[in-house]
């Protein structure tokens, strides 16, 4: 079929170009001695040498890294067990507001988020005192009710095609509930779970504009600098911090293929 | 329930060892009483009464949405029944949860465990009984030995071929040494080829362990060939058991009558009823059926009977005007079915009914002596008039 | 066949509880509350303080609880033309980019679902994977190609194509640009979600039956990928409408889209009630198709 139709091939070819170029040029970028764009001059690490002696690049990239890592656990747990709720718990009452503010938040504009969630804490500090002080918490909190969503979405269609038989195989077989989650459910949605977490921790790394909001004077994380130094001009240093978030993730990439491939001769059944 | 005049027991000389079903003092080992499960408007299982005695292997026949399943998940402990006892060796297991049951069952999908070993997966509920290390590989082998997978111990279930993963799973259900195995159209995923090699095996491996089995099945001939005795279900109710013999010769109704095989089905009024038989005249034309079995119901009242295809004999009539007789019909022949080791001809009635008669192959034949609109003559013995209570 | 069945695993009542109250609890109080008060504030009065707006339940001078409504802030945005400008573009740039990246993506999502079959999943991870890798480098990225001395009009004019730098960043077109290029995936997934499940038998019939190549694509393919064209449309378009990073940094400004009104309007002129009013009007302007959207995930959840 694709040998017919040669301009398929062409348009996916074109479809990766788009999305490559640019990425590719980041990482030459990085690598050129001029700050500007348009002229190589001459391989160079300086721009990484620049990026490592940024104090507050790097503090603000621990940061992040520290809250994705927080929120992309809390959102497994919530995201998880919303998931279970929505795929196994079968009519409930409340089940169809549930089911929307599961699903909400992998479409709703992040400015209604970031300013919703930055009132209501607001809010809660004029009644009860807390928070105090905007900062890592509130972001965190904020970026776990986000990700929840994807991470229950994701846990929830590996659910719908997981075959309960298994389970009751299991059970049938003299294993207690909670044997036979342990020694069933959890070792076959894993691959899904974990795939869950690095969205979540993706996700809460990237983001922007809820950041923006819930954040308090003593919290700036990586994306809010990188923003701010982007409104003052390109910098090479910031191609150089592209070029190592791009290998970071091609990195675990690899990883994630490898453990993936274990797993799904595993589930193919 | 038997008819007086018996039919052929299945087994030698139907001692009373062999069918403790015949025999009114013997102990049943699985006693259903009442048993009832209802989803929402619809139930499901009606008031089951069954008895099943120990080392059967007892086939639960039906058509989809009949109720087999759900009987089948009742006695696994995955269904709670809405009314009803399960007596199983003296033990009540209505209560009880799937996981403390001496039940095992093998699923239809079978269930294996993708992320464990074969050796893990036949092992997994001697593990949960909390037996050594030790035992439980002894036990592992010896459950390979049986289904005759020795040396698959470390495979995992998706390297493993259909009729192999099969094996797997009766192992791993029989491994446990059951009271009761129960299973779940357990030839149903095989290619045809492998069935009928692997039906026999089944019932070896029955024979040989000891063990009760019941078996949910959709497949008539699956039933009739492995099974000691079968319950022929239908809308959640048991239309019939008995031997496959009983309800093949000896239906009960016109559904189990047309479920097993093909029948031919006339309505009538019984004219005489006695010890030495029946006679039933047709409502529908001028035609008596005889029968020397004892009809259900008394003289005058409205029954059905039933005519096996096979037992019938198709003969080229004189003439199409020859009038119908005491188990003696006349008609033309409107349609021909070549099967190879039978031919079946459907044969067309003045009323516009259709009697379906079929005749062996027993010689090399290219022309078939008789063809289509040629005048026939079907008749057949007494005997094998079946008048049905339903 | 397995209805109500009582033995399945999250049947004990404890941990029914558990499962279901944690995430419900969290998500009443951390998505569906603060909404709530998204649209108290949007009616309180601007006032100078810490925060900055007035409370709508006060108590007069006699003691009496009263409550104040302040239309004032959706009046605003009805009457001052700037608003309304903001969110009819936002709709036009938002559909004109759904638009756009399903004209980019369903060639590419039918080419990887006609692919062999060993090789669709890495060509499906060769989409996703820009996702992975941070959105606002992607965006600088964009900044470094269409800026006046950027890498596209150096290449132009070295070429000799133009004898000065074309004005290509702060530009609508840049916009579209960004926006495609940081949602694709999103429509690519679904598109190719339902065109994997398409059985190709049913090509061969439309074809057995007389229609050719591009006929059968129109009158089978198309029809029956209509799901998919749905729900990526949505997944482009509704957060595409509230987009902030994008227009801000490749837009100029012209291009004022809603998610931008909404954050100057918060941030620099520190007016809490018109962001909040224009946070509902961004909401009502999009629950027709986020209610859409859900009632496609539902079915999906339960097929």
């Amino acid at each position: 079929m694709s040998r017919r139709l040669p301009w398929l091939g062409l348009a996916l070819g074109a479809g990766y170009a788009f999305l490559y170029l640019p990425i590719a040029l980041l990482v030459l970028l990085s690598f050129n001695d001029s700050r500007l764009v348009t002229s190589w001059t001459g391989f160079s690490f300086r721009w990484y040498t620049a990026l490592w002696n940024n104090d507050q690049l790097v503090g603000a990239a621990i940061l992040s890294l520290r809250i994705a890592a927080v929120s992309a656990t809390g959102a497994l747990v919530l995201g998880t067990l919303a998931g279970f709720a929505l795929a196994r718990l079968g009519a409930f009452r409340g089940r169809t507001l549930f089911g929307a503010m599961v699903a909400s938040p992998l479409v709703m504009p992040e400015v209604i988020t970031g300013l919703s969630l930055l009132l209501l804490f607001v809010a809660l500090a004029a009644v009860t005192g807390w928070p105090g002080e905007r900062g890592v918490t509130t972001i965190t909190i904020a970026h776990i009710t986000f990700a929840t969503a994807y991470v229950a979405v994701v846990v929830q269609s590996r659910l719908a095609d997981f075959d309960e038989s298994l389970e009751e195989a299991a059970m049938d077989l003299g294993a207690r509930p909670w044997t036979v989650f342990a020694t069933i459910t959890l070792p076959l949605i894993a691959p899904a779970l974990a795939s869950g977490w690095l969205l979540a921790f993706t996700l809460s790394l990237d983001d922007l504009v809820i950041a923006s909001f819930t954040s308090g004077p003593g919290a700036t994380t990586l994306p809010m600098v990188v923003f701010s130094a982007m409104r003052l001009g390109l910098t090479p240093e910031l191609f150089a911090l592209a070029t190592i978030i791009i290998a970071m993730v091609s990195v675990c990439l690899v990883l994630a293929l490898r453990l993936g491939r274990v797993a799904s001769a595993a589930a193919r059944v | 329930m038997p008819p007086g005049n018996g039919p052929a027991p299945r087994g030698p000389g139907g001692q009373k060892g062999t069918e403790p079903w015949r025999d009114p003092e013997a102990e049943p080992y699985l006693r259903l009483r009442g048993l009832t499960r209802r989803f929402g408007e619809v139930t499901a299982v009606a008031d089951i009464d069954l008895d099943i005695y120990r080392g059967e292997l007892f086939a639960l026949l039906g058509g989809s949405g009949s109720g087999k399943s759900t009987l089948l998940r009742m006695l696994a402990g995955f269904e709670r029944p809405d009314a009803g006892t399960i007596t199983l060796d003296g033990q009540d297991l209505a209560a009880m949860p799937p996981y403390e049951r001496p039940v095992n069952m093998m699923f239809q999908s079978y269930a294996l465990f993708p992320h464990m070993t074969v050796a893990q997966n036949i092992g997994y509920g001697l593990k949960q009984e909390g037996l050594g290390r030790s035992e439980i590989a002894a036990r592992v082998a010896e459950a390979l030995e049986l289904v005759q997978l020795k040396g698959l111990d470390a495979r995992r279930p998706h390297a493993l071929s259909g009729g192999q993963r099969q094996r797997v799973a009766l192992a791993r259900s029989l491994v446990k040494r059951p009271k009761l195995l129960l299973l779940d159209e357990p030839l149903g995923a095989l290619d045809k080829s492998l069935r009928e090699a692997t039906q026999f095996e089944l019932v070896n491996i029955q024979e040989r362990t000891g063990t009760t089995f019941i078996m949910v099945t959709h497949d008539q001939e699956e039933a009739m060939t492995m099974a000691t005795r079968i319950a022929v279900m239908t809308d959640g109710r048991l239309a019939q058991v008995g031997t496959p013999a009983e309800v093949y010769e000896y239906p009960t109704s016109r559904f189990v009558a047309s479920f097993l095989g093909t029948a031919n089905i006339f309505e009538g009024l019984v004219k005489r009823a006695d010890a030495t038989g029946a006679l039933v005249e047709s409502t529908a034309f001028d035609a008596w059926f005889e029968s020397d079995s004892d009809p259900p119901k008394p003289e005058g009242g409205r029954v059905f009977v039933a005519v096996r295809p096979e037992k019938m004999r198709i003969e080229t009539a004189a003439a199409e005007t020859q009038p119908h007789g005491a188990n003696r019909l006349s008609g033309t022949v409107r349609d021909i079915a070549y099967y190879g080791d039978f031919v079946m001809y459907v044969v067309a009635l003045p009323d516009g009914s259709v009697v379906r008669v079929s005749r062996p192959t027993e010689t090399r034949i290219t022309e078939l002596p008789i063809t289509w609109n040629d005048p026939v003559t079907v008749t057949w013995p007494s005997f094998a008039t079946v008048v049905l209570a339903q | 066949m397995n209805g109500g069945g009582g033995a399945s695993i999250a049947s004990g009542r404890l941990a029914r509880l558990v499962v279901l109250a944690l995430p419900y609890l969290w998500l009443l109080l951390f998505f569906l509350l603060p909404f709530l008060i998204v649209a108290k504030i949007a009616l309180s009065e601007i006032a100078v303080g810490i925060p900055p707006y007035a409370p709508i339940l006060r108590w007069t001078e006699e003691n009496v609880l009263t409550v104040v409504l302040n239309f004032g802030s959706f009046a605003t945005l009805l009457e001052d033309g700037f608003y309304l400008d903001a969110y009819l573009r936002s709709l036009r740039v938002a559909g004109i980019s759904a638009l756009l990246c399903l004209l980019v993506g369903y060639p590419m999502a039918y080419a990887i679902a006609r692919a062999p079959e060993h090789r669709r999943n890495l060509l499906l991870l060769l989409v996703v994977l820009p996702f992975w890798t941070s959105f606002l480098l992607r965006v600088m990225a964009w900044i470094g190609i269409l800026q006046d001395q950027g890498v596209l009009n150096a290449l132009l004019l070295s070429l000799g194509l133009i004898s000065e730098p074309l004005r290509l960043l702060y530009t609508e077109g840049a916009v579209y640009v960004g926006i495609v290029y940081c949602y694709l995936p999103f429509m690519v997934l679904p598109l190719y979600a339902t065109l994997a499940k398409l059985d190709p038998v049913l090509l061969e019939a439309a074809a057995d039956l007389g229609a050719r190549p591009f006929r059968a694509f129109l009158t089978v393919t198309l029809p029956l990928s209509m799901p998919g064209i749905l729900a990526g449309c949505m997944l482009v378009f509704i957060p595409a409408v509230g987009e902030f990073v994008i227009p801000e940094l490749l837009g100029g400004p012209a291009a004022q889209l809603a998610g931008r009104v909404l954050w100057v309007e918060f941030f620099q002129n520190r007016d809490w009630p018109m962001a909040s009013a224009l946070a509902v009007a961004l909401l009502v302007l999009l629950v027709v198709p986020i209610a859409a959207f859900q009632r496609h995930a539902a079915r999906r959840g339960r097929a």
